[in-house]
């Protein structure tokens, strides 16, 4: 019991610097790697505009339900007025980093942990490197780079049409004057409401992004199998363990914040 | 260093491998004269990929010495490495092509990476690489659209865009039929005389390797057991070399006592 106690510590202890130098190598690479900008580009379109549906989607129905449901709420103290508030600030500092994070590691990041646990499997990364390529610099720093642009921008347009959606609710089928919800949602939302979602939505973007990658990168250390076995697990495990990290980077940024 | 070794453009010492405690290269000790074909054969699970990937620093050796042109390719010297890099390419097994580049960008992936020709000279220099191996046709093709033999000549593409000194080929007509097998050697022996580059091959096809090759080696349960021209492997009495050599006349001997078992009606 000691045992296994002990070598899974040293296990997850040795997995954390892994991670760590992982990381750090990757975005060493980027001064090395040459034709980055085209690679960067590419990406951006795979995690920003392949994603960009399912992020309107969820963006609109997360701004009506907290209309939905906030309505509701404030109508028991007479407050209707404050709808803006609490959509706007639900969603400036938490639902909306959070949320679209948690969409682009379903689409994007799953994605990039299956193909490079594929190109893994099939040798292309050994391929690379012995062709002198720097595989981190070639597959990794690009997307690193690309999750610290897209992530934001992903998240600054889930909070737009979450307000929208929030109008549609509270305004158009729940009654609340419009002007008075824009008004409020106007002056609930502080620079520092704005400036901790961005934080929020950066850090994120680098902290899901490199998961995946390196569940990807290592998909053939994978101990409950090899192949497509493999593949499937390190997929499953990047998901997993992204969306645990997110969360609890959301706490610790919170806490700074308030 | 003597005058052998200086003649020989790898040379390997020692080389050791184990996995889990299971001894795969127990010593392998092969030197690779410069502009030659050198084939070493072994029986399936002989550990010929493993040396191959030992030498192309895929995996790490356990012990052992490992010299390209008179330089070490210890971990302690990156340079020594990194020039290694730069004067080999690899060609895989299973070719380990970019599916999600087409031809010309798989070719021309290694020059982009690591050199600093212009977007123009890159394209050229690739499609004339397709153009010598007779892929031009198919430049925006993706690997999974090329038949397995185009695969490999695209993927032999790649490995020489760079003008190697030397290509370590790994199986490289694994799978394939006797047809097609010839074909690739043929290959290799016709690009090895237009490119002049030194080729080390691994494989178990024996005819097909000792009427290609210039010398062969034997690498049998993790040692060398047997090194010299096609024509010593072929007079040779070791006898791992002859179990090896006359497999196929063994399959015979053993179908022809099935078939007398079964005329007795023993069977």
């Amino acid at each position: 019991m000691l045992y296994l106690l002990g070598r899974e510590t040293l296990h997850t202890a040795f997995g954390f610097g892994d991670f760590a130098l992982f990381t750090g190598r990757s975005f060493c690479s980027v001064v090395k790697s040459r034709r980055l900008r085209r690679r960067i580009v590419r990406a951006v379109y795979e995690q920003g505009t392949v994603c960009l549906p399912v992020i309107l989607i969820v963006g609109v129905f997360t701004g009506l339900v907290l209309g939905l449901q906030g309505y509701h709420v404030l109508n028991r103290f007479g407050s209707e007025g404050l709808l803006g508030t609490l959509v706007s600030l639900s969603l400036v500092r938490e639902m909306a980093p959070v949320l679209a994070s948690l969409m682009l590691i379903g689409q994007a990041g799953s994605a990039l942990a299956a193909e490079l646990g594929i190109q893994r499997n099939t040798e292309q990364i050994a391929a690379l490197e012995t062709m002198g390529v720097n595989s981190h610099g070639y597959l990794v720093a690009p997307r690193l780079i690309a999750a610290l642009l897209v992530f934001p921008i992903q998240t600054a347009l889930f909070v737009v049409v979450g307000f929208w959606g929030g109008s549609l609710s509270g305004s158009l089928l729940l009654g609340v004057d419009s002007g008075v919800y824009w008004s409020s949602v106007r002056r609930a939302v502080e620079s520092q409401d704005v400036r901790e979602c961005f934080i929020k939505a950066a850090a994120f973007g680098l902290l899901s992004i490199s998961i995946c990658a390196y569940q990807g990168f290592h998909a053939d250390r994978c101990r409950s199998g090899t192949g497509a076995q493999a593949v499937s697990a390190s997929t499953t495990r990047a998901v997993v363990y992204s969306s645990i990290m997110v969360l609890i980077a959301d706490y610790i940024i919170s806490s700074f914040f308030i | 260093m003597d005058a052998a070794k200086q003649d020989h453009l790898l040379h390997v010492e020692a080389l050791q491998k184990s996995f889990d405690g299971r001894h795969v290269l127990k010593g392998v000790e092969l030197g690779v004269p410069r502009g030659s074909i050198f084939t070493v054969l072994g029986p399936s699970g002989a550990g010929k990929s493993v040396f191959l990937k030992c030498l192309a620093n895929i995996l790490q050796p356990d012990a052992g010495r490992i010299s390209f042109d008179g330089h070490s390719l210890s971990p302690a010297d990156p340079g020594g490495r990194a020039e290694f890099r730069r004067r080999c390419s690899f060609l895989f097994q299973s070719n380990a092509l970019f599916d999600s580049l087409t031809a010309l960008e798989n070719v021309a992936l290694p020059l982009e990476q690591t050199t600093k020709l212009t977007d123009r000279e890159i394209r050229e220099t690739s499609l004339e690489a397709l153009r010598q191996l007779e892929m031009d046709d198919f430049r925006d093709h993706y690997p999974g659209q090329l038949s397995g033999g185009m695969q490999k000549r695209l993927a032999l593409a790649r490995a020489i865009v760079t003008h190697p000194e030397l290509v370590l080929f790994d199986e490289p007509t694994a799978g394939l039929d006797p047809l097609r097998r010839n074909a690739v050697f043929a290959m290799i022996a016709k690009y090895k005389l237009l490119f002049n580059f030194t080729a080390l091959i691994v494989t178990h096809d024996v005819v097909e390797a000792l009427v290609a090759s210039d010398r062969v080696a034997l690498l049998n349960e993790g040692r060398i057991c047997f090194e010299g021209t096609p024509a010593e492997f072929s007079a040779s009495a070791h006898p791992v070399v002859c179990g090896f050599r006359d497999s196929a006349k063994a399959l015979d001997n053993a179908l022809e006592a099935i078939r007398q078992g079964t005329r007795a009606g023993s069977l």
